[in-house]
């Protein structure tokens, strides 16, 4: 089976990887560099702790458990050319200030432990014990060992590294152009920039573009950008040991039509920096770094962890995440053009669930078993189908 | 009366904030540094005081003049040690305050007009050893000269391209300490092609031409060897700068086997040209043009409405260009035309300096094989230690041909200067290994931030409100 | 002696009268006048290194010396990440070398 992929982000190299490595003839096309956009632009939180019960966190506990084993198998794939990716499985800490903040958190947390997650509620003087730096205002907080985090654009290259090994083959610079099809209207292939390719499946990873792509294949697919900015320090001395959160996604924010909402991630990362994040903005592509949203992100790390005043912040940058209408993944088939296939709209969580993605999407499209259903994620679903 | 806001306080800003408020702009100047001049005019702080500064500078009655105008000027104020470190949509957010402070005071500028006039430093190309303590780039060992009075060494090389070595060498000179040579990367050939060409245009600008013969005339007097067509390619010592070696180069830069030569020396001083000191201008928005400097049109302005550009950022041309280019943008920020009868002096001189300045551009253009005097274990980011074999391996492991996948395999570009030292030379590294010699994804240029802020004081800057739900925390 | 100070009593501009100030480096006096920066001061003394590349452990000091290459970083009066070439040192001030940055590895 030949299979075309658009985009060389993260879910496209893992399904280039997944698709490879189980016989298909696989071609990766981009219109820039591979791992130039949406997953070199954020972070590489793989997370439990911010998912409600449901098909996402099935899919992310799934993923989850690829990710682990990824570590070996994509050095041992890659000849050890990508010996790492700054995998680090050091778990998360999630904080409450005030009891309207904790008590969410606890339902929350409560909530996922029934479905099977690893979520430990920890006294004050216990979370202290791990994140010694948490604010005073701190009231309680709950421990997620099992959330990781890796260097997204390092893993985006380990994989597509790995698929090539498998036989991919990676077209960069190559823009998309149109579908090519057969005199009974078939979809077999795309044009491109750099001429036509058949394929026998075509596949669209192309991130918070994959709206646009899939109008220009002649499909319908709501998901677009949701900006999002994130802060970078300078090196420093440790002094954050896991992923730290505030509360800001639990239980909803009420919407009121506003455009920006914050909600506070600090990780240090393997070189020294911390990592500061993040914000959402529906304002399209829009890739302006604006003040007033850095300033909000500030502060409410600062709320969290007040030595962080002090911190030197070198570097402020942000992307786009594929948004869809629903906020849930869109894996599988067309459900009108035969032959085009999905896998995108992971919003804030796509390097997280990336693997699980990818392996799910290449097991329905060479018809093998699939390890969970992938029906909650159908790209012809009525939330994301809907005229909103 | 309209606002106008100068970024930068060196020879253009200077010009362009007198020349604005003579046409009647209310003027902010905001500098970095913690007082007027700029990198040309660099100088001792009012706290050590001394009778004959003037003998360390050219121009200096010119700067003198300058810097009274502007302090009698009612409606001139400069800002010094004003860190502007992000322009977003118009708004200049500054800090003030000592550099590197944690408590300094934010302020906001929205003015009707914008002249950028942040200048450049020095290109410094590596070479084996150039990280080595001892080691300054060119202008910084000037710096070191003119504004602190220290010698950076005892025996010291000066090496690189430009005539810019020129001055380096007479500033440090000029601390007692002595230069072993002047080692100047292009040919002599070249040189004279370029430099003697069309001769009544080096006529024209008496002043740089008076600056150079002087500069020459220091070289003589201390019997300063000045040897076109050799470099410094490699730097040796344990822990500081013990010796050099000293290659002669061919045309293309690549150094000629069995001409090497060891000198003793303990301080060396590096330049290869200038950057534009870009990222407040793409920050703005700017174009900028393929020889990555802020375009501009005749009257200085940038792509962006009311946003002006002045000296360096728009090309390498020296003090006098840069006060010729900032009179006009003053002028024009201000509401002034190109053709008012006030800037028909500075426009003549535009032109001629600017021809002058394209002439020295070829003369010392950087020659494309430099890289081969390069091993594997030389230190290109000097803040991550990424050295020419990590980005090399970098570039196998991933096959990449895009610089922001590139910058964050390897983390060349990742640290606290941001890719300042090194972003040319990383660029310059992989682009003539990719395919096309084409690098995509973006530009070691970009700086969102643009001097370094603690979150303390980025907190403090605004207010603004909550909104749309948030669901997950990636 | 490598690195120095133009000695004022030799050097041409005839510098005037200045005002001595001592600052502490990593616990060690160090004297300097007003105005001088902290690199001033540092290489006056012939210190070139006073700080470690992060990975390599390389020895860093002063390198463009106009406040662009962030090579001469160190902490004054307990702030980290000044640039030594830019900071005036005050009387008294204290200094100390940036310690190794964090390396979690994996
Ligand atoms: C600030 C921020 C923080 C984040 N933090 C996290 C986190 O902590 N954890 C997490 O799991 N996720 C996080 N994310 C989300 C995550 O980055 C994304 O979900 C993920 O990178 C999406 O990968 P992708 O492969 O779908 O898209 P991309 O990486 O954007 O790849 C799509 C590719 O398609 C290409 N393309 C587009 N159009 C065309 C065309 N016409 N022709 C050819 N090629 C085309 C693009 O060039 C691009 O390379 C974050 C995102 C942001 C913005
Ligand atoms: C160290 C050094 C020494 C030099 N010495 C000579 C010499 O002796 N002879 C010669 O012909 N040329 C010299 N040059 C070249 C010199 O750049 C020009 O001749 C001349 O100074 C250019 O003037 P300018 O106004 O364009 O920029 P500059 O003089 O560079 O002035 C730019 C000003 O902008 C300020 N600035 C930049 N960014 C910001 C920001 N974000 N916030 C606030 N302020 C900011 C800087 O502090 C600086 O004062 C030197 C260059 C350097 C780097
Ligand atoms: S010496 Fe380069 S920033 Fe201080």
């Amino acid at each position: 089976m030949k299979v075309l992929i658009i985009g060389a982000g993260i879910v496209g190299a893992a399904c280039a990887r997944s698709l490879a490595r189980r016989g298909a003839t696989v071609t990766v096309i981009d219109r820039g560099a591979p791992a130039g956009a949406t997953s070199a632009a954020g972070e590489g939180n793989l997370l439990v702790s911010d998912k409600a019960p449901g098909a996402e966190l099935d899919l992310a506990r799934y993923s989850l458990g690829l990710w682990a084993s990824l570590r070996t198998e994509l050095a041992a794939e890659t000849n050890g050319a990508f010996a790492s990716f700054e995998y680090q499985p050091k778990g998360g800490v999630v904080a409450a200030s005030g009891e309207a903040a904790a008590a969410a958190l606890s339902r929350f947390a409560e909530a996922q432990r029934r479905a099977g997650v690893d979520a430990r509620p920890l006294s004050v003087q216990e979370a202290r014990a791990l994140e010694p730096e948490l604010a005073a205002s701190i009231t309680s907080a709950v421990h997620y060992p099992e959330d990781a985090q890796v260097q997204p654009a390092i893993a985006t290259e380990a994989l597509l590294a790995s698929a090539r090994a498998a036989g991919a083959r990676v077209l960069a610079h190559t823009t998309l152009t149109g579908p090519l099809r057969d005199g009974a209207g078939r979809l077999v292939g795309v044009t491109t920039s750099n001429g036509p390719l058949e394929a026998d499946a075509v596949l669209v990873a192309a991130g918070p573009w994959s709206g646009e792509v899939a109008r220009t294949l002649g499909a319908t697919l709501a998901v677009g950008p949701r900006k999002g900015l994130l802060l970078v320090t300078a090196r420093m001395p440790q002094r954050i040991w896991h992923k730290v959160y505030d509360t800001s996604y639990v239980g909803a924010v009420q919407s009121d039509e506003r455009d920006l909402a914050t909600s506070t991630v600090v990780e240090s990362t393997a070189s020294g920096t911390v990592l500061i994040g993040s914000s959402r903005q529906d304002v399209g592509f829009d890739g302006t770094i604006d003040v007033a949203v850095l300033a909000e992100i500030a502060r409410k790390a600062i709320a969290l962890m007040p030595f962080l005043a002090e911190a030197t912040v070198i570097r402020a940058y942000g992307g786009f995440r594929p948004f869809s209408r629903d906020h849930l993944p869109v894996i599988g088939a067309d459900p009108d053009l035969d032959g085009l296939w999905y896998a995108t709209g992971h919003e804030g969580a796509g390097i997280g669930l990336a693997p699980g993605t990818a392996e799910l999407l290449a097991a329905a499209m060479l018809g093998e078993p699939t390890a969970m259903s992938l029906d909650p994620f159908a790209p012809g679903r009525p939330s994301l189908r809907e005229v909103a | 009366m309209s606002e106008v806001v100068i970024i930068g306080a060196g020879p253009a800003g200077l010009a362009a904030a007198l020349s604005a408020s003579a046409f009647g702009a209310r003027v902010v100047v905001l500098d970095a540094a913690d007082d007027v001049g700029g990198q040309y005019w660099r100088h001792l702080p009012p706290e050590r005081p001394s009778n004959h500064e003037s003998l360390l500078h050219h121009g200096w009655a010119t700067f003198q003049r300058m810097r009274e105008a502007l302090a009698a000027d009612p409606n001139c104020t400069v800002v010094s040690s004003a860190h502007v470190w992000a322009i977003d949509r118009g708004a200049v957010h500054v800090l003030v305050g000592e550099a590197d402070g944690s408590d300094r005071e934010s302020r906001v500028y929205r003015p009707d007009a914008l002249v950028l006039a942040t200048g450049a430093f020095d290109r410094t190309l590596p070479v084996p050893g150039w990280d080595l303590p001892g080691v300054f780039t060119a202008g910084g060992a000037q710096a070191l000269a003119k504004g602190e009075r220290v010698a950076v060494g005892e025996r010291v090389v000066v090496a690189g391209a430009g005539p810019f070595l020129l001055a380096v060498a007479a500033s440090v000179v000029a601390t007692g300490a002595s230069v072993v040579g002047v080692y100047e990367a292009s040919r002599a050939t070249r040189l004279v092609r370029h430099w003697a060409a069309r001769p009544w245009e080096l006529a024209a600008t008496p002043a740089k031409a008076r600056e150079l013969v002087g500069y020459a005339a220091v070289l003589v007097r201390h019997r300063i060897a000045y040897v076109a067509g050799h470099a410094v390619t490699a730097i040796e010592g344990r822990d500081r700068v013990e010796s050099v070696t000293v290659s002669a180069l061919d045309g293309s830069w690549r150094p000629i086997k069995g001409s090497e030569r060891q000198l003793e020396a303990d301080a060396v001083c590096l330049g290869h040209g200038f950057t534009p000191r870009l990222e407040l201008a793409i920050a703005a928005g700017c174009r900028l043009s393929d020889r990555r400097f802020v375009e501009v049109d005749a009257e200085q302005r940038t792509s962006v409405a009311s946003v002006f550009a002045a000296g360096e950022i728009t090309g390498i041309g020296g003090v006098d260009l840069a006060l010729a280019e900032g009179a006009i943008a003053g002028h024009v920020a201000a509401g002034g035309g190109i053709v008012d009868p006030a800037l028909r002096v500075e426009v003549a001189r535009r032109r001629v300096l600017r021809r002058f300045a394209r002439r020295l551009a070829r003369a010392h253009v950087i020659g494309e094989n430099w890289a081969t005097w390069l091993s594997d274990e030389t230190i290109v980011c000097r803040c991550e230690d990424v050295s020419v074999a990590d980005l090399a391996a970098a570039r196998s492991a991933t096959r990449s041909s895009g610089l922001r996948s590139l910058k964050l395999v390897s983390r060349a570009g990742l640290g606290p200067c941001q890719g300042r030292v090194c972003g040319r030379t990383v660029e310059a590294l992989l682009s003539a290994r990719a395919p096309e010699g084409r690098l995509g994804g973006a530009s070691t240029d970009r700086r969102p931030i643009a001097m370094p802020i603690r979150l303390g004081e980025l907190a403090r800057d605004h207010e603004i409100e909550a909104g749309i739900p948030v669901k997950g925390q990636g | 002696m490598v690195a120095r100070p133009v000695p004022p009593a030799t050097d041409p501009i005839e510098p005037a009268a200045s005002t001595p100030i001592t600052i502490l480096v990593n616990g060690e006096r160090r004297a300097g006048v007003l105005g001088q920066t902290v690199a001033g001061i540092m290489l006056a003394a012939d210190t070139l290194t006073w700080r470690t590349s992060p990975v390599g452990g390389r020895p860093r000091g002063a390198f463009c010396g106009i406040g662009v290459c962030f090579d001469c970083l160190v902490v004054v009066n307990g702030q980290r990440d000044v640039r030594a070439c830019q900071r005036r040192a005050r009387d008294g001030d204290v200094v100390e070398f940036e310690g190794p940055s964090q390396s979690e590895g994996e």
